[in-house]
């Protein structure tokens, strides 16, 4: 490895687990040795809360009601409107409600090793262990769980686990939790104990004598450009699947809050583990803004297959039984069409990429229902899938019980993000990161029904109980907007602000978000070679002088923009993207969502190096045309066993 | 491939006045979305430097009610579903599409297409919530929940607070949306505590806000991407009628 590509720096390691004591004790440990903040000066001391998902909704409503006084800002009009809506699946929990031999040891065991060994062992036990108190939450707010006919809760087994935890409300479970977090969050709004600040985007963090004190941000519909200050600032700004252009993310999702603290000194960790979801829509042309996800539970009745001669576009129909590929079958005949979402995802590609992809653009696969329907009839697909056929054919316009579904990967999780320690604070004191917006307890890949559950754990339980032993010391000096580090912090977003206007150039926004995604999705997808990243790592700079000299951004500063909110995200993204390949580069293993072909079984499989990358990749900011410095956290496992996960 | 001509809504700001514009549109496929079909028009205006149309939008799949247009007068437009969800292949070529925003009192235009729905929230605040703060809440299968109850419960919280509720009704009635959220938690056991002053605190803010009363025409529930019935208003009738006879004063 070149070493211009990065420089070492010091290790990076967390002090606030208390590892003196048994793993199972830690997190009451720490409750207990941190210090507390009494009720009554709760009131002196202010928190800034970025975002309003399960993270930031819940943080700042349960902030609030603890008597903190909370500001919560969020770009889209409403707290309801944050991406986290948009979850299917469910919420796993350690209830053992089923009886089925669950507990907290297994969730946090499922949870490590599904990361493919890759987390950190304290924090994935701890999000185990409060996984139960958050369904009594939910409950408790009215959110309406499945439920059985004698009144109790249902539960429906996810993503390959062996117990049945995961609590569901229909497929819209993200929706109704993050509806429990909302009302809580605007009840608190209604007693006056939160400022919000609805369409307003941070665009920088102001640090003051090493402390985070307070945002710059932009309203986005006067434009102007103000900064807040408080005794910590939390981030719950999410995750950034939108690097790939194209992604399952809500169009505004973007990386810029974290981006701008880590160009502040916040540690970026492992921006290469990204999740690629197997069964979405495929890509219907070039003016396609989003990707959709279809549950994967459809693969236990279609069968994958594409014709075996490259560029054969017959109609499906017309392609006799022994010219076809069932690739999935063929090369996995243990598993088949069950096979684990990053190989199902994986092999799509690969035949794609040989030319034998289906649909308008070879970006696709069939899933097809013909034998499934022959053998048990169609009422009985319609009844177990019916929703999904719907919307399969309202998106597409097709009758997928005659014509199959076609289907193709799609980005729709980053389980990389700011680094945190055990009490969820970035390396900047004062500087909290919650939910997908750190690096998360999700290793090197997240599990079904996992995110919701960590995005609750943060912001329910976790954080209100570790700020306080930060807040202890407060309240900090006043800070105000004429104090040098919020001026400069000031400065420079308005000079962005300024420079972006006043390129008007000759390409869009859009243009260069899709060229950057659609280099992400070729060199730092589903697979990646030292080849294909070095190729990216020369490409990305040039995407971002050409950016920086030839964009055109319309409009003025002083309106509703929304083009310049695009090209501020945009301009993020493309440094982002760097950091990612550098970060895909000198990972020379696979692991979890990352799979680099160098390192792999006979068979194909991910095959990690745990003697030479047991650690997390914390990365420091350089300036541009400086490599950035890696800081390892070293990752040790006592309570589960290092194996190679096996498919076979 | 189709050709449209649109005819927009342009407005610069909440204050000053707005007008129709004409636009043509060619090119546009059946598969791209109602949403997508306005990304091309914005490029293409971005590129002639003028200033492309402002819309709401997020998640592109019809949960998180950001997005929210007239089409030819209806809301959402011919498919009750979000407009995000609308794909072109449902209309013609040569088609003029008349484009405009959530017309209602309660919803002032922020610029072209985008409204300001915050008095939504104001309505949620007020009451539209149970009152359970973290570390308070029992074992949650302290209270259990017949299943027909708790299924009619999701029905009504599947309102996604997009507005065309507002926007369809000819009084510009925020009804459909209030008795969601009244009905939702109304239905439930741990609703039952704040269930009188609940139904009588939203109604209050909603009347407070700028929109019109429900006289059960109907267009509501209509356009209503997630199918909310008419029947939450019933519920809300009957919880404000029955907060009424046992003794509460209304709030407005």
């Amino acid at each position: 490895m070149p070493l211009e590509l990065f420089t070492v720096g010091e290790p990076i390691a967390d002090t606030t687990a208390p590892r003196d004591v048994p793993l199972p004790d830690r997190w009451n440990e720490r409750k207990f040795r941190a210090r507390l903040v009494n009720p009554a000066n709760r009131r002196r001391l202010s928190v800034i809360v970025v975002g309003t998902g399960l993270a930031g909704g819940s943080a700042a409503a349960t902030l609030a009601e603890m008597g903190y006084r909370v500001k919560n800002f969020w770009f889209q009009d409403s707290p309801r409107r944050a991406h986290s809506v948009a979850a299917q699946g469910g919420i796993n929990a350690a209830k053992n409600y089923r009886n089925d031999g669950d507990s907290v040891h297994r969730l946090f065991y499922d949870t490590v090793k599904g990361g493919d060994f890759r987390s950190r062992e304290d924090n994935s036990y701890r999000l185990a262990e409060v996984s139960a108190a958050i369904i009594d939450q939910a409950v408790a707010q009215g959110v309406p769980f499945a439920r059985e006919y004698g009144g109790l809760l249902d539960n429906r087994s996810f993503g390959g686990a062996q117990v049945s935890r995961t609590f569901y409300a229909r497929g819209q479970t993200g929706q109704q939790l993050l509806y429990g977090a909302y009302q809580a969050l605007e009840r608190q709004i209604g007693l006056g104990n939160v400022e919000q600040h609805p369409r307003t985007e941070m665009l920088d963090l102001i640090v003051v004598d090493g402390k985070a004190r307070g945002i710059v941000v932009r309203n986005l519909i006067t434009g102007e450009i103000t900064s807040h200050f408080a005794d910590a600032v939390v981030l719950a700004s999410g995750g950034y699947s939108n690097v790939f252009y194209l992604s399952t993310n809500a169009k505004g999702s973007n990386v810029t809050a974290a981006w701008r603290a880590h160009k502040r000194g916040a540690l970026f960790a492992n921006p290469c583990y990204t999740q690629i979801h197997p069964t979405c829509i495929p890509v219907s042309g070039d003016y396609q803004s989003k990707l959709t996800l279809m549950s994967e539970s459809l693969r236990n009745d279609g069968r994958v297959w594409v014709p075996k001669e490259r560029g054969d576009d017959r109609n499906p129909k017309d392609i006799p039984e022994d010219e076809r590929d069932y690739y999935l079958e063929r090369k996995y005949p243990a598993f088949g069409n069950l096979v684990p979402r990053d190989i199902a995802s994986r092999q799509a590609k690969n035949v794609c990429d040989e030319g034998r992809g289906v649909g308008p653009n070879g970006l696709g696969v069939y899933l097809d229902f013909s034998d499934a329907i022959a053998r048990v009839g169609q009422p009985a697909i319609e009844a177990k899938y019916g929703n999904l056929f719907d919307m399969y054919n309202r998106i597409t316009g097709e009758n997928a019980y005659e014509t199959g579904m076609r289907i193709y990967p799609a980005v729709h999780y980053t389980m990389g993000g700011l680094w945190v320690d055990y009490d969820l604070s970035s390396n900047i004191p004062g500087l909290f990161v919650i939910g997908e917006a750190n690096f998360s307890d999700q290793g090197a890949n997240r599990l079904g029904a996992s995110a919701l559950m960590q995005g609750l754990a943060d912001g329910y339980f976790v954080l209100p109980s570790t700020i306080s032993n930060y807040l202890a010391d407060g309240p900090f000096p006043a800070v105000d907007a004429t104090h040098p580090a919020a001026v400069e912090a000031e400065q420079s977003v308005r000079a962005q602000t300024e420079r972006l206007l006043s390129i008007n150039g000759t390409r869009t926004v859009a243009s260069f978000h899709r060229e950057l995604g659609r280099l992400m999705w070729d060199l730092c997808g589903m697979e990646r070679s030292e080849e294909g990243l070095r190729k990216a790592l020369d490409r990305i700079p040039e995407i971002r002088h050409e950016f920086w000299t030839n964009v055109k951004v319309s409009g003025e500063q002083g309106i509703f923009n929304q083009n310049l909110e695009h090209a501020g995200r945009v301009a993020d993204f493309i440094e982002l993207a760097e950091l990612m390949c550098v970060d895909a580069l000198h990972r020379n293993e696979s692991c979890g969502g990352h799979f680099r072909v160098e390192s792999q079984t006979p068979e194909g499989e991910a095959l990690r190096d745990d003697e030479n990358y047991a650690y997390v990749a914390a990365w420091e900011y350089t300036p541009e045309g400086e490599p950035p410095v890696l800081r390892r956290e070293a990752l040790e496992y006592e309570y589960v066993h290092l194996a190679q996960r096996s498919y076979k | 491939m189709m050709s449209l001509t649109l005819r927009i809504w342009r407005q610069r700001d909440r204050t000053k006045k707005g007008k129709m514009v004409t636009y043509h549109v060619t090119d546009v496929s059946p598969d791209m979305s109602f949403l997508e079909m306005l990304d091309v028009l914005n490029e293409k205006l971005i590129l002639d430097g003028d200033d492309p149309v402002a819309f709401d939008h997020d998640c592109r799949e019809g949960i998180c009610g950001s997005c929210g247009l007239m089409i030819n007068g209806i809301a959402h437009g011919p498919e009750q579903a979000t407009v995000c969800q609308l794909h072109m292949r449902s209309f013609s070529d040569g088609d003029v599409l008349d484009i405009e925003p959530w017309r209602a009192g309660g919803f002032p235009v922020v610029k072209d297409l985008a409204v300001d729905r915050s008095a939504f929230d104001r309505i949620i605040s007020a009451g539209g919530f149970i009152s359970a703060p973290t570390g308070t809440a029992p074992e949650a299968h302290s209270t259990p929940v017949p299943k027909k109850n708790s299924d009619a419960a999701f029905d009504a919280a599947t309102c996604i607070g997009c507005g065309a509720c507002v926007a369809a009704c000819p009084n510009g009635s925020a009804m459909l949306f209030t008795a969601a959220k009244v009905a939702h938690l109304g239905l439930m056991p741990q609703g039952q505590p704040e269930r009188d002053t609940r139904v009588l605190k939203m109604v209050a803010q909603q009347d407070a806000e700028d929109f019109g009363g429900c006289s059960n025409i109907g267009e509501c529930s209509a356009v209503c991407p997630k199918g909310i019935s008419m029947e939450t208003i019933s519920r809300l009738n009957h919880d404000l009628l029955g907060a009424l006879r046992a003794g509460a004063v209304p709030m407005s």
